[in-house]
């Protein structure tokens, strides 16, 4: 019998597209931020994502991983990424420079539900290198202002040093439009003007909050989820509209190898930004 | 469907004839007396008198491992060199399900190349079996087949029954039309339908799948997961010979003579330590008793309550392989809480003896 070689598939998921780095600089002694644009330029505009989205992030001779994409689709054309050294993909990316060549493949995920949020009150929870994503649906709200409520945005970092985006958040300070709160847990340069302490000592400085007309998105490392939920539960944000967005292991992205799987979801397709209900109510998820 | 009658004595000749433009892999019996499907020379080595193979047949649509493309500074270069023109022979129902939910799984959300393009590529006839005492196919409803294959034999005294599964597989009858006989007499009718009987009540092995759902649930936190954990010795064969394990690693593998690397795909294991390990050290499932509720969740809860049936097709491979019993059947009888302490005292004897 001749079997025939047919060709009936679309675009292969796993052909990644060459991107070129921008513009690299330190963010803190261990987190690097990286603007990156797509080779192809009519592929780097048709680029469209959600905040909370994330991308598959290639090196050649290292690998391939997960970051959340720290630039907001409201400034079309070039992508962010904070990333921290944390492993060999990461320490690969870090010996990068600017103009150097990477592979990028995405968007993925579900990202947050903008439509959701459109009109409500929008409290921002973000701890180290948890603004990562946060960055991105914060200034989304910024660049649409008129279509959020208020906007409020809670940082905390372990000292000055640590605090990614300082100088960015340090100005966004002056925005009237814009309730934003810093906080660092110690001070060790003697001149931090803004709180000091965790990032859950912010909560009694907000002006009165509607909890039925908030939503709240938190990122942070996994001990501040329980103490930052404590402290949105007591304000009586229903679980439904505290969102968080999480990592997991990913090789594909795209739902085929297995390695981000809760129970019946995957944390590539289904997620990463999944509601405080969805956390008590599928076990694994923190 | 229409169904043909092919005589034994005309197998081979009607394999000869299939099988001109393609490789032909079938069922040989290894050293050890377990089976393989391998490539087959010599029409002698067929062996159609087994049980299951060790591995499922879904190795010749995603290889163990196989190059996806080849990655360098100038771009990326698609390799599909897995992929060839290949026919298997004497493949089970329980396999033939397994297929199909390979074939949901990797059309649904992103569509896999690597696999629908080796799934174009292959002629697939199955064929009847006999249960042994490890086969529970009845139970998750796979020991019938009504799509999924090209051709199906069934094994009748001294012929087959031909069910013709799809067009390519009628195409295939029509290179040899000499050897089939399209009249099927009252007595082949018969013959079939007691041979149909016989077998469905030779399966001694039952497990009670639509309660599973609930029992994985309701006994999420119970102790038996611990003891199970600390049976099992994190191997990974029950994954590797599941038919409907599907997960893989990625690896980017360099090539010393020029500045490219081959991207790698390759079998892995949610029974491994590092599966869900991310960079930093968090490891999600460090121990093994969260690794194995995370393998019998998908393989008893969550395939049901997402598409209606378990993602197991009965074949027995993880009964034949764990070397201290953990399996579908043992777990499912421990999720019951039924001799529950004999399987427990025999783990312990095996563990500490």
């Amino acid at each position: 019998m001749k079997v025939e070689k047919k060709t009936t598939l679309t675009k292969n998921p796993f052909l990644p597209d060459p991107a070129r780095i921008v513009r690299v600089y330190p963010l803190t002694q261990d987190v690097k931020f990286f603007q990156v644009r797509l080779v192809d330029i009519n592929k780097a505009l048709a680029f469209q994502y959600h905040p909370g989205q994330f991308a598959m992030i290639s090196i050649l001779g290292a690998g391939e991983a997960p970051f959340s994409i720290s630039s907001t689709p409201s400034r079309p054309g070039l992508l962010e990424f904070c990333i921290r050294k944390t492993g060999t993909i990461t320490g690969a990316i870090f010996n990068l420079k600017e103009n150097d060549l990477i592979g990028v493949r995405g968007p993925y995920g579900n990202g947050f539900p903008i439509e959701k949020m459109l009109g409500k009150d929008i409290l921002i929870v973000m701890g180290g290198l948890g603004a990562a994503p946060l960055r991105s649906v914060l200034l989304y709200c910024l660049d649409n202002r008129d279509q959020f409520g208020r906007v409020i945005l809670l940082h905390g970092a372990k000292c000055p040093a640590e605090m990614i985006f300082c100088q960015e958040f340090q100005d966004l300070k002056k925005r009237e439009d814009l309730e934003c709160y810093l906080t660092v847990d110690t001070d060790d340069t003697g001149q931090w003007e803004d709180n000091i302490g965790v990032v859950t000592t912010l909560f009694p400085k907000l002006k009165a909050i509607n909890p039925e007309q908030t939503v709240s998105l938190v990122c942070g490392p996994p001990v501040m989820y329980k103490f930052v939920i404590q402290e949105l539960l007591k304000l009586q944000i229903p679980k439904d509209q505290i969102l968080m967005t999480l990592e997991r292991r990913m090789k594909c992205g795209v739902g085929k190898c297995g390695h981000c799987a809760i129970d019946y979801i995957y944390t590539c397709l289904d997620g990463p930004v999944f509601t405080y209900w969805d956390v008590i109510h599928m076990r694994e998820l923190i | 469907m229409k169904i043909v009658k092919l005589k034994k004595s005309n197998l081979h000749p009607f394999l000869q004839a299939a099988s001109q433009d393609a490789e032909l892999w079938a069922p040989v019996r290894q050293k050890n007396n377990k089976h393989s499907f391998q490539p087959i020379k010599d029409f002698a080595t067929i062996d159609l008198n087994y049980t299951r193979t060790i591995l499922p047949p879904r190795k010749l649509f995603l290889p163990p491992q196989f190059n996806m493309f080849q990655a360098s500074l100038q771009g990326y270069k698609e390799d599909f060199s897995h992929v060839s023109p290949k026919v298997i022979f004497g493949v089970h129902p329980c396999d033939l399900h397994g297929l199909l939910i390979f074939d949901e799984f990797h059309r649904q959300n992103f569509e896999d190349p690597y696999y629908l393009k080796a799934k174009e590529n292959t002629l697939i006839f199955g064929h009847s079996c006999w249960p042994d005492d490890k086969c529970f196919c009845q139970s998750t409803n796979t020991h019938l087949v009504e799509e999924g294959y090209d051709l199906f034999f069934s094994e009748l005294d001294d012929y087959y029954l031909v069910w013709i599964g799809s067009s390519r597989g009628d195409d295939c009858l029509r290179l040899a039309p000499e050897l089939f006989d399209e009249s099927l007499s009252e007595e082949d009718i018969k013959g079939y339908i007691a041979w149909q009987e016989k077998r469905n009540q030779a399966f001694k092995l039952k497990i009670n799948f639509f309660a599973m759902p609930d029992l994985m649930e309701l006994r999420y936190h119970h102790s038996l997961w611990e003891k199970l954990g600390q049976a099992c010795l994190s191997c990974g064969s029950c994954s590797l010979v599941c038919p409907t394990c599907n997960c893989y690693n990625v690896q980017d593998q360099p090539l010393l003579s020029q500045d490219a690397s081959n991207i790698q795909r390759c079998w892995d294991s949610c029974m491994l330590e590092n599966y869900s390990a991310v960079a930093g050290g968090e490891n999600f499932r460090e121990k093994r008793s969260q690794r194995l509720k995370l393998w019998y969740t998908h393989k008893l809860q969550a395939y049901i309550s997402k598409y209606g049936k378990p993602a197991c097709v009965g074949c027995g491979r993880c009964i034949a392989t764990c070397p201290v019993d953990i399996n579908v059947f043992t777990v499912s009888r421990a999720l019951e809480g039924e001799e529950v302490e004999a399987f427990w005292n025999r783990l312990a004897k095996e563990v500490n003896p």
